[in-house]
């Protein structure tokens, strides 16, 4: 298994022509993603060679490309003008996966196309997130593939990077998923969405949460791991040094007045019985001693 | 990107909120040559406001009704350079007079824990509507506004009732949520909050003071925003950044740091603030936090270098670099390039330590090496470099 994403996935790219486009798409088939075809109206019929990999076949659209292909999972890299068109283009197709990686998405647009999408059977990731990927099954994103192999820890991360520092400390026992949610004020898919899954999948033994400053998500996180998980959860905060009013890098990372701080955050989270990292790699090395207590079982 | 009330005011009456008249003043002599003409629809009295977003101004003596165009001059000079919680007061607002009857509250945000759109609405208003939402909850009418309807009639109305105000002022008010239904959308604010919204003695609904934040992101349709940049008050080594187009905040502190995503950044920024703490007993502190994206590329490695080596009270530099996208060799070699741009600008390199992980990072590291850069040291594990960063610059104070 894995969530959101399996061997099975067929996956399209909207804004595949592009030149960040081409450059994850090069890198997802490598990865052994089953990139079945992309969109862009203008290059529709056309194809496109990546090399010793394959041909992949351009559509005028995503109802189009689903049709011809059976593709389930789309993944969105066009500017971020675009990007709501893309999305309510991908939603009204009724594909069940869009991964939205576009940075710099205006929060009017992400708050309009995820409601849009509510109860039309289209789970969104991000915008302005990395994608998931389930190694050595399917990469839809731009999550470097070969930190990591396939494992049974599960994680979900609203930063890039400190989900590749995870991965890489932690791949020696490897990932069922790791799944970068985004950190902008809005995103399609939440922290507790992706716990819900992990908790439901047999082959997740153990959970990586790593969130940071801004808003209440991770309170919320806590409250339902409480209610509804039961495999063990290691969690990460960053941001305890930011200052108030500032955004930090990610345009969800501020801190106003008193909330959205990461000793909340961190307080809440160990109040659920998750145990809280002070650093990435104790981090690492408290989900390290449940792996290793799990493998000894 | 906060706005100040007087940009407020004016995005308000481009929608047709009704507000009173307001102009901008920067001198005690325009505040007076303003108030002339203001104070003329409502016999000579004005209102004399500080400009600066940050809240508590009232009670640091930077709001004054002025009875004369004289008065508003005095009050100007007085207001003109005061210092509210930190910020410097350098334009006021001169606004009309208004006899004012009730006073309420109203504001249209982004609600992130439910990824919709929030209006909270008041009878009773003027006050910190925080202490509001937590002594008197029931009094503070909170409303989902769904971002693709946005308030219409029909929302109008739900807010005006949930907030209990009477009959006689529904259709006032409406028209007036609408309007500002409109500037939150038009102008893609994340924030839009009127306190107070009052009613006056004869009857008119009026916003008297605006807040308004807009999307940073909602640059591209809206080029006529960038005229809200404010450069007065950001710190001079942000402005570089800005110019170098940089993802930069200055703290106070000195230890430089770079890093690649924003997460991590964060991240590094605590790992080196608990090392100083553990091993130098507080004497070393992060700087900055500087983003320089996964790409990690030699010019912007160099432009970031450059920025923190600006900063005086710099004394070591962390960097602290994952290659994932961009492997480690390429990083390294963006180092090894940075150091031969700064020379060439005749700068000299303050201590450096590297951290390197991820995607080729042997490589990256033998390159580093290799290059034998002036000052510069390699230490594996972001918690041990954090340790050695936070010695060299609690060593240079």
């Amino acid at each position: 298994m894995a969530i959101f994403l399996t061997e099975n996935s067929k996956v399209i790219v909207q804004g595949m022509t592009g030149s960040e486009g081409m450059k994850h798409t090069t890198r997802m088939l490598a990865s052994g993603t089953n990139v079945v075809g992309g969109v862009n109206p203008k290059k529709a019929g056309t194809t496109v060679d990546f090399p010793e990999v394959k041909q992949v076949p351009v559509f005028g659209g995503v109802k189009e490309a689903m049709d011809a292909t059976g593709a389930d999972v789309t993944v969105i890299f066009v500017p971020a003008a675009f990007t709501k068109a893309a999305v309510v283009e991908a939603v009204d197709a009724g594909i069940p996966l869009a991964v939205v990686i576009t940075e710099g998405v205006a929060v009017r647009d992400t708050a309009e196309f995820f409601n849009y999408s509510l109860g039309k059977g289209t789970r969104i990731i991000g915008p302005n997130c990395p994608g998931l990927i389930s190694p050595g099954k399917s990469n839809a994103g731009i999550i470097p593939a070969d930190i990591t192999g396939p494992g049974r820890i599960g994680l979900v991360s609203k930063s890039g990077t400190l989900t590749y520092q995870m991965m890489f400390e932690l791949n020696d026992f490897g990932f069922s998923t790791g799944v970068g949610i985004g950190g902008d004020p809005i995103i399609g898919t939440t922290h507790i969405d992706c716990l819900q899954a992990f908790q439901d999948d047999p082959d997740t033994d153990a959970i990586v949460m790593i969130g940071e400053i801004g808003g209440d998500a991770e309170e919320r996180a806590a409250a339902y791991i409480k209610e509804h998980i039961t495999k063990p959860v290691v969690g990460y905060v960053a941001g305890f040094t930011a200052p108030e009013g500032k955004t930090m890098g990610h345009a969800g990372a501020i801190v106003s007045g008193s909330s959205g701080t990461a000793q909340a955050k961190k307080e809440a989270l160990e109040a659920a019985g998750v145990k809280v990292g002070k650093t990435p790699s104790e981090t690492a090395a408290l989900m390290r001693e449940i792996m290793q207590g799990i493998a000894a079982k | 990107m906060d706005l100040y009330e007087y940009q407020a005011r004016d995005l308000f009456e481009k929608h047709g909120v009704p507000v009173l008249g307001g102009a901008v003043a920067t001198t005690p002599a325009e505040a007076r040559a303003a108030a002339e003409t203001i104070g003329a629809k409502s016999g000579g009295v004005t209102v004399v406001k500080a400009q600066v977003k940050t809240g508590g101004r009232g009670k640091a003596g930077g709001v004054k009704v002025a009875k004369s165009a004289d008065e508003a001059e005095q009050y100007a000079e007085q207001i003109l350079g005061m210092d509210i919680k930190g910020h410097t007061v350098k334009k006021v607002m001169i606004a009309q007079g208004a006899q004012i009857a009730e006073e309420y509250y109203f504001s249209l945000l982004l609600d992130r824990a439910n990824r919709t759109y929030l209006a909270l609405c008041s009878k009773e208003g003027g006050m910190d509507i925080e202490t509001l939402a937590v002594e008197r909850p029931e009094a503070l009418a909170r409303i989902p506004v769904d971002p693709n309807v946005g308030i219409d009639d029909a929302k109008a109305a739900e807010i005006i009732q949930a907030a209990g105000f009477p009959e006689a002022d529904h259709a006032a008010l409406a028209n007036v949520l609408k309007q500002l239904w409109e500037v939150y959308h038009d102008e893609d604010a994340t924030l839009v909050e009127v306190n107070p919204l009052v009613k006056t003695e004869d009857g008119q609904i009026l916003a008297l003071d605006g807040k308004v934040s807009i999307d940073d992101n909602s640059a591209f349709r809206h080029p006529e925003h960038a005229e809200f940049v404010d450069h007065s008050k950001t710190d001079p080594l942000e402005v570089l950044a800005i110019e170098k187009g940089l993802n930069y905040v200055k703290l106070d502190g000195n230890v430089g740091i770079i890093g690649n995503g924003a997460g991590l950044v964060m991240s590094t920024l605590d790992v080196v603030a608990y090392a100083g703490e553990e091993f130098t007993g507080g004497a070393a502190k992060p700087a900055n936090f500087l983003d320089i994206g996964g790409g990690a590329n030699a010019e912007v490695m160099a432009d970031g270098l450059d920025v923190i080596f600006e900063d005086a009270q710099v004394k070591a530099v962390f960097v602290n670099v994952f290659g994932g996208i961009t492997a480690c060799d390429a990083v390294a070699d963006g180092i090894v390039k940075a150091y031969d741009i700064l020379a060439s600008h005749g700068k000299d390199p303050k201590p450096l330590v590297v951290r390197l992980d991820g995607n080729n990072a042997d490589l990256g590291r033998q390159i580093l090496d290799e290059a034998k850069l002036p000052l510069l040291e390699r230490v594996d594990t972001m918690d041990g470099a954090a340790r050695r960063v936070a010695e060299l610059a609690a060593a240079a104070n």
